[in-house]
């Protein structure tokens, strides 16, 4: 059971290939005090957990498709089940081209329009943070964040129908965009459909985002906009009326 | 005993006298396979025929220093019971003839060398030489497409790596000069971090300690990779892609993980990666380290073809492989560690008392000979440099009188030796394991910080200072890159404590070839010695030479700096309101542009370059004494374009102009774009300046005011001259696309 003001616990997916778990485990361990484990991709088996993350990497070496082979590791069975239960789920970078795959987001992430990879700071510009107040809620509407992004295939497609149900329901939480919060071309590094950075799944607990929130979430490593997503969690995870007791197993 | 030698295209690059060497040292007459394994052992590439000598002269030792020369990579203590683990490493021929995948491969390669150590790869660097990428006076129109094309596939084969694999980029260095047309330099550096008692050592003991061969299986890529990076490169560079290996990071990822788990068990005695000469050099190097033999069955060495020859298997470069010796009772576990990982653990042999490697194929035995005599009994061959005869310039006298102008400044600064390397290092994960303070093109080092500890790490790689100071000096080309290097990581506030050198060259049997390796390697050795730096690890890369001629004279220096208390960084900026100063020798005479980008830009190629060693480590020590009392708070480095480009960067970085005022001067292109190595710009608030002439004064480093930060542009008023440049003029300058 989740207590009042008792520690987040987590559990970081690492599938073979994958990096970001250590830079998310270092931020919830070292930088905000949280109980996390790393799950190993072939473990059926979350524990109890009040999160889980999706990294960033290359998930079995990207090889058919970013995600294409993670989305059948067995760990993802209790990963979607606790999703489908409203769990809190967040994918980042590889970890949104997974949730994807798997069919908890809609759309695919392309190679990036240039054909290069990038990694640079981005600002991004937060839409409609009370459709995922566990992920946003401590972000407001139309501001600018500033968040590192790497990736070689994080362009964002989807049917054009989809990409109108998305913006409807009020979906998209994240667009590149400039300093000023204006979504632009140039603004875009990657070429994504409408700027698109990340999204929501319709009942809010799922998000998938190309953009680096771990890496953000000290200020001596350039900004601590990340954080912030982070302390959303756990502001969450304190005021939701009816703490659940969540072991999810595929077993 | 009459030795008749095989015909040349037998004897796999050795000479007749060489094979005679080699029928001295079995007693008897190699077969086919032995011949294979000595010829690549022997090559230059592996046994440094022609550098070892030298290279001995290099200073390797320290009170910090804990491995030096001879292992995978060197160690240096960095406090807190850690350990800095780094290397420098070439794949220049493979990127010749396959661009991308040989620029993979090295930086696949030098990661090896790292977590074979037992440290977890926290940073990538690297440093590169191409043709120039347009058409210019030294170049044709398709000779500059085939650079792009060299360009273009090196800078996406570090990418795809290094992103794959998850170690960040953080910092490196490109020169362009038409001596490297045809003929790229690769130079790639990895750093890791180490507990002092997880460092582990490729030195096998204990007969009957099982081999067992990791990662990925053995093909027919990378044959002969070793022979082909000692000879020239000729114009039959696309018979020569089989010597190029393919990398897979993904696979390579699997295995430095497996790797770090293994480095902290007690039953794991050694690991050595393959790399050149595959597996005949990994088993020569652990046995003869460790004064052991090897008994190999090369029957259970995992295929990915069927029908290889026993000379395929011991000479094949494939990639991502290790080679680990374990005791028998932790065999089960450590093969449970890999099989979690999916990879291949094939138990290939036994570790044996007598110092001799043995091989067999089925029942018979192909291969018996020592390992000593692979790894260490190449015959050494002297190489003497001759005396320096520097050629005084009338035409770079005229050339420092000439009066100053915002149009060469910005010409400088807009150079594409100067130019800003985003279009590059953007391609490179350089945020990955959220250690990088300062990344690439934020400043003149990196700074990781060191998780768990208020230090960081200070990293640079730098090659000669003025670039192609060799061509005149190669002794200055060599003790100019060790002070750069200094000199960069100082800047951020960090003390310089060890290097790591790659000597790219020409071909060593040419009298040019060894003057300039045995005065740059001297030039190396007195540096060192002036800063008190070791040099822990190394390579050497001969034969840099195509029919058109040899390289520029490069080495290459890897540098990594400590800071204590990581808050007092130095910013490569400056703020408004801040004095400026230059620390060292002012260089206000003409022989400061020998060498220089300007010189090169009007075709003058002469000059006497001088360097003052001592008077550069006065300035290193200097700058980590202003740092840690917190007086100064900017610093940069001059290097390409002198004092006045070195202004517009700090301008660009500080996104704030600075009116400088300098004293009249009958050299004054000589003072604002001389390129002497040993100089640096630091600022400072106006209330702390005398504290800064006082430091300088007490460590005997000249200081000059300059000026004053602010403003929107950069005035400078040299004597009568005045030039005014604002911010977008420098950035508009400084960006073009390279």
């Amino acid at each position: 059971m989740t207590i009042l003001g008792a520690r987040p616990r987590i559990a970081v997916a690492v599938f073979p290939g994958t990096w970001s778990e250590r830079d998310f485990l270092h931020v919830a361990t070292e930088v905000l005090g949280w109980q996390a484990r790393p799950v190993w991709h072939a473990e059926r088996d979350l524990g109890e957990v009040d999160a889980v993350v999706l990294p960033g990497g290359f998930a079995h070496g990207d090889h058919l498709r970013t995600g294409a082979i993670a989305r059948f590791s067995p760990i993802m069975e209790a990963v979607e089940a606790f999703a489908r239960s409203g769990g809190p789920v967040i994918g980042s970078c590889n970890g949104f081209q997974v949730l994807t795959e798997a069919g908890l987001l809609p759309g695919a992430l392309m190679r990036n329009d240039h054909l290069e990879f990038r990694c640079d700071w981005q600002e991004l510009r937060v839409e409609s943070p009370s459709s995922a107040p566990v992920w946003l809620g401590e972000l407001q509407e139309g501001e600018v964040i500033r968040l590192p992004i790497s990736h070689g295939e994080g362009r964002y497609v989807a049917d054009p129908a989809t990409l109108d149900e998305l913006e409807r329901a009020g979906r998209v939480v994240l667009r590149y965009a400039t300093a000023t919060g204006e979504v632009t071309d140039a603004a875009n590094p990657n070429g994504s459909d409408r700027g698109i950075a990340g999204i929501v799944n319709a009942a809010g607990n799922v998000l998938g985002l190309m953009p680096h929130p771990e890496r953000a979430a000290e200020t001596e490593v350039g900004g601590s906009d990340g954080l912030r997503l982070f302390r959303s969690l756990e502001r969450w995870l304190q005021e939701r009326p009816a703490p659940a007791e969540r072991r999810v197993s595929s077993s | 005993m009459t030795v008749v030698p095989p015909p040349a295209e037998q004897l796999h690059g050795l000479t007749d006298a060489e094979y005679g060497l080699v029928v001295d040292a079995l007693g008897r007459t190699p077969n086919a396979v032995e011949l294979g394994m000595f010829g690549a052992m022997w090559s230059e590439h592996c046994a440094y025929k022609h550098s070892r000598p030298l290279l001995g002269r290099l200073p390797s030792s320290g009170r910090q220093v804990l491995v030096g020369p001879g292992e995978n990579a060197g160690a240096i203590d960095i406090g807190d019971g850690l350990a800095v683990v780094f290397k420098v490493e070439s794949h220049n021929h493979p990127s010749a003839v396959e661009p991308y995948q040989g620029a993979a491969t090295g930086v696949g390669g030098i990661i090896r060398d790292i977590f074979t150590m037992g440290a977890r790869p926290i940073a990538l660097l690297n440093s590169l030489r191409f043709g120039p990428l347009d058409a210019d006076a030294t170049t044709d129109a398709a000779t500059a497409t085939r650079n792009r094309y060299l360009f273009g596939g090196v800078v996406g084969g570090i990418a795809g790596y290094g992103n794959c694999i998850g170690i960040p980029d953080v910092g490196g260095e490109v020169t362009f000069d038409s001596t490297y047309s045809g003929n790229p330099l690769v130079n790639a550096m990895c750093v890791g971090i180490a507990r002092h008692e997880e460092i582990t050592l490729a030195r096998a003991a204990g007969a009957g300690n099982v081999l067992l061969l990791v990662g990925a299986t053995t093909g027919r890529d990378g044959i002969q990779g070793a022979s082909f990076a000692s000879a020239n490169l000729g114009d039959d560079r696309e018979e020569r892609r089989p010597a190029v290996q393919v990398g897979n990071p993904f696979l390579e990822k699997l295995l430095m993980e497996a790797c770090l788990e293994l480095a902290r068990r007690d039953d794991v005695v050694a690991m050595q990666d393959l790399g050149a000469a595959g597996l005949t050099c990994a088993l020569a190097e652990l046995t003869a380290r460790g004064g052991v033999g090897a008994d190999v069955d090369l029957g259970a060495v995992p295929r990915r073809e069927a029908g290889l020859t026993p000379y395929e298997v011991l000479l094949s470069e494939s990639q991502e492989r290790m080679l680990i010796v374990v005791t028998p009772d932790g065999v089960a576990e450590v093969e449970a560690v890999f099989a979690r990982y999916e990879l291949h653990a094939a138990r290939i042999g036994t570790i044996t008392d007598e110092p001799i490697i043995r091989c067999r194929d089925g029942a018979d035995v192909v291969v018996e000979v020592s390992g000593r005599s692979l790894a260490d009994d190449a015959p050494r061959y002297e190489v003497r440099g001759g005396p320096f005869a520097p050629s005084s310039s009338a035409a770079v006298d005229d050339l420092a009188s000439e009066a100053p102008s915002a149009h060469v400044l910005l010409a400088l600064l807009g150079a594409p030796n100067a130019r800003d390397r985003k279009p590059i290092w953007r391609r490179y994960d350089h945020m990955n394991g959220t250690n990088t303070l300062v990344g690439p093109g934020a400043g003149d080092a990196a700074l990781l910080r060191v998780k768990g500890t208020s230090r960081a790490l200070a990293l640079s790689i730098d090659g000669p200072g003025p670039a192609r100071v060799g061509a005149l000096d190669p002794y200055l080309a060599g003790a100019s890159a060790v002070v750069e290097g200094a000199m960069n990581v100082a800047v951020s506030g960090a003390t310089p404590i060890g290097i790591t050198d790659c000597l790219n060259f020409g071909s060593p049997e040419t009298e040019l070839g060894a003057w300039q390796l045995t005065r740059a390697i001297d030039g190396i050795a007195d540096a060192c010695r002036a800063l008190d730096l070791p040099v822990v690890s190394g390579n050497v890369s001969l034969y840099n030479e195509t029919p058109q001629g040899p390289i520029l004279p490069t080495p290459v220096v890897g540098t990594v700096g400590l800071i204590d208390e990581r808050d007092a960084a130095l910013r490569m900026g400056w703020r408004p309101g801040e004095e400026i100063w230059l620390l060292g020798d002012p260089a206000d005479d003409a022989g400061a542009l020998a060498a220089s980008e300007l010189a090169w830009q009007r075709g003058i190629h002469d000059g006497v370059p001088v360097l003052d060693v001592g008077g550069a480590a006065r300035v290193v020590g200097l700058l980590s004494l202003l740092a840690g009392r917190g007086i100064a708070r900017g610093a940069h480095d001059l290097s390409v374009g002198g004092l006045g480009v070195a202004l517009a960067r700090m301008a660009l970085a500080g996104g704030c102009g600075a009116r400088i005022e300098l004293e009249a001067s009958t050299v004054p292109t000589a003072t604002l774009h001389g390129e002497r190595a040993g100089r640096v710009i630091v600022t400072v608030e106006a209330r702390r300046a005398s504290e800064l002439t006082s430091a300088a004064s007490d460590a005997k480093v000249p200081a000059r005011r300059l000026g004053r930060a602010g403003g929107s542009g950069l005035e400078l008023r040299l004597g009568e001259a005045e030039l005014e440049l604002s911010i977008d003029e420098l950035s508009t300058a400084w960006r073009r696309p390279l």
